[in-house]
């Protein structure tokens, strides 16, 4: 199933946004780019908070806007979360969570409020009022209150960009686990790589008002000039199972051949997939496997690529040995004198590690 | 001062009438008028902000002597009226309530959209994606929300039809009973040096007019203590 989307938009002579595309409908979708690229104004079209004329948009079978046709935004069933906080000011913080689901029909309600509200840990906030509620206790709620439509579609802009460092940590296992365990398909607007690393699956990348490519999240993090890498520099995402934490606290990541522990205290056991997000100019290369070294992680690993210098750094590809592509950021001097080539084998370390959840 | 007699309680009566229908029809007519207004800076939109905005600055004789004109035997309405076999509305209750309508539509129509901009479209976007209908979206979100606005533009609406003099002696001149409002009983008292009973009914106008002002701006003022 995809999302059909075509719109014309001129300012003056130039186009403020011009798109023909297609958006796969599962998991997770990021419309990635520079503030004021277009990429609010594509998700109000998709959401009918925006009439362009001569826009088609076509959820599956369903049009939602073609011609003279328009469906309205309360007929459409889609899940909205504004960047800052969006609650109903004279509701209850319960009130706000159920107003959605009290107008959904009882034979297309599959979300109920015992399993959101555990999901995304909120419980314990509903007999609140909404002042007393942090920034991003109040973004849970919204999530909440968008699931409980059962959407067929989940639009985010920029959930996270008005909360601060610490809220965000807060949420963004919440998120991850409400794109993983709902099932609905997610567009979520956003400028931060880091968000579109921790929860996208795929990234639309956009640029003055067009989509320039979609890739998959693995592709666009192979590319070596890919504008995630715009704000922090090359970054990897490794995906694996988090274990149980052993006597020093530590929890093990990933199969035994390319093993990696964590100290994160809140980091849960579980099956899940998890991701952890790795900054290239954290992780160092070494030929043997240095022992009397601080450094706890390192994995044999084998080169791939090596780019060609930007600002007098090199950003060597490898690949661990469960596959996985790890990025490190070296400078032209370490690749001479170490005679790094594609192909060869060696130990990769890294430094600090953060895991995604 | 004189206790009321059976003149003054007819002009009481009149004048509340007049009062409540006023408000009444202004509310309906003022909501969807001021959100529209509300939503957008269109050159249509001043247009229509000026032309609402007229009888503050226009002498009431002139929308007075206009209205005559319209709403008489030979005016345009008041013709098609007279030639469908109805009367037409000068020297009549259902004249002075029209335009007590024209004349006090600025003091519904501003407050109100004041209060729908205000409110931003945030909160209807919201409400709409979480599946409320445009009657619905008023009923649970917007008017929750602008409350305050509805109870300034209907006490001001209430009061400014009280305080109408001009208009209303140009149109509906006095007659007991159709016409008669409180502000022209008291003209013709002061007329006919009836001094006293013009003085009580003045005082009553005074205090009721004190008393509303004194509800709006403490309204207006515990609003603004709530948005900030």
């Amino acid at each position: 199933m995809t999302l059909q989307l075509q719109a014309r938009l001129c300012h003056g002579d130039e186009f403020e946004l011009r798109i023909d595309t297609a958006l796969p409908l599962d998991g997770v979708t990021a419309l990635f780019g520079r503030s004021g690229c277009g990429k609010t104004t594509l998700l109000r079209i998709i959401a009918g908070l925006e009439r362009v004329p001569g826009a088609t948009v076509r959820f599956g079978e369903e049009v939602w806007q073609a011609g003279r046709r328009f469906v309205p935004l309360h007929r459409r069933r889609i899940g909205l979360v504004f960047q800052e906080h969006s609650l109903l000011p004279h509701l209850s913080a319960r009130e706000n969570l159920l107003y959605g689901y009290r107008r959904t029909p009882e034979s297309l309600r599959r979300l109920h409020p015992p399993e959101v509200t555990a999901m995304l840990g909120i419980d314990g906030l509903l007999d609140r009022r909404i002042d007393q509620l942090s920034g991003g206790e109040r973004q849970r709620i919204s999530l909440g209150r968008a699931l409980l439509i059962t959407p067929q579609l989940l639009l985010l802009d920029e959930p996270l960009s008005a909360l601060d460092t610490q809220s965000k940590r807060e949420i963004m296992p919440f998120l991850s686990r409400m794109a993983e365990e709902s099932q609905v398909p997610i567009i979520l607007v956003s400028h931060a790589p880091e968000e579109v690393e921790r929860l996208a699956d795929r990234v639309a990348f956009m640029q003055a008002g067009r989509i320039e490519r979609i890739d998959s999240l693995h592709e666009a993090l192979a590319r070596s000039d890919s504008p995630l890498f715009a704000d922090e520099g090359a970054v990897s995402v490794l995906e694996g199972r988090v274990g149980e934490a052993g006597e020093d606290g530590l929890r093990p990541f990933g199969p035994p051949e390319a093993r990696l522990w964590l100290s994160g205290a809140e980091q849960r056991a579980g099956d899940r997939t998890t991701r952890l997000r790795i900054l290239a100019r954290d992780v160092s290369l070494a030929l043997d496997d240095p022992q009397r070294i601080s450094i706890q992680n390192h994995l044999p690993v084998t080169i791939e690529r090596i780019d060609p210098p930007r600002h007098n750094r090199i950003v060597v590809a490898c690949h661990t040995a469960d596959g996985q592509l790890l990025l490190a950021e070296v400078t032209p001097r370490a690749v001479r004198l170490l005679g790094l080539a594609v192909g060869q084998r060696l130990y990769a370390l890294i430094k600090s590690v953060a895991l995604l959840e | 001062m004189s206790a009321l007699g059976p003149a003054e309680w007819q002009a009481i009566e009149v004048t509340f009438r007049l009062c409540l229908y006023t408000t009444l029809i202004l509310l309906t007519l003022a909501t969807p008028l001021a959100w529209w207004l509300a939503q957008g800076r269109s050159t249509a939109r001043v247009v229509v902000q000026a032309i609402v905005a007229l009888p503050l600055v226009l002498p009431p004789t002139v929308l007075g002597f206009y209205l005559l004109v319209a709403l008489g035997p030979r005016g345009v309405v008041g013709g098609t009226l007279e030639s469908m076999g109805l009367h037409h509305l000068a020297f009549s209750f259902e004249g002075i309530l029209f335009a007590s309508v024209l004349y006090s539509m600025p003091f519904a129509v501003q407050p109100l959209s004041e209060a729908f901009a205000s409110l931003g479209r945030r909160p209807v976007e919201v409400a709409s994606s979480l599946g409320a209908g445009a009657l619905d979206r008023f009923r649970s979100v917007i008017f929750p929300l602008t409350r305050g606005g509805f109870v300034v533009a209907a006490t001001l609406t209430f009061a400014h039809t009280l305080g109408e003099f001009g208009v209303i002696l140009m149109l509906g001149g006095s007659i007991p009973g159709e016409t008669k409002v409180l502000s022209v009983l008291i003209y013709d008292h002061a007329e006919a040096m009836n001094y006293e009973a013009a003085h009580s009914l003045s005082l009553m106008l005074l205090l009721f007019a004190f008393v509303t002002l004194f509800v709006v701006y403490s309204i207006n003022r515990r609003f603004q203590v709530a948005r900030v």
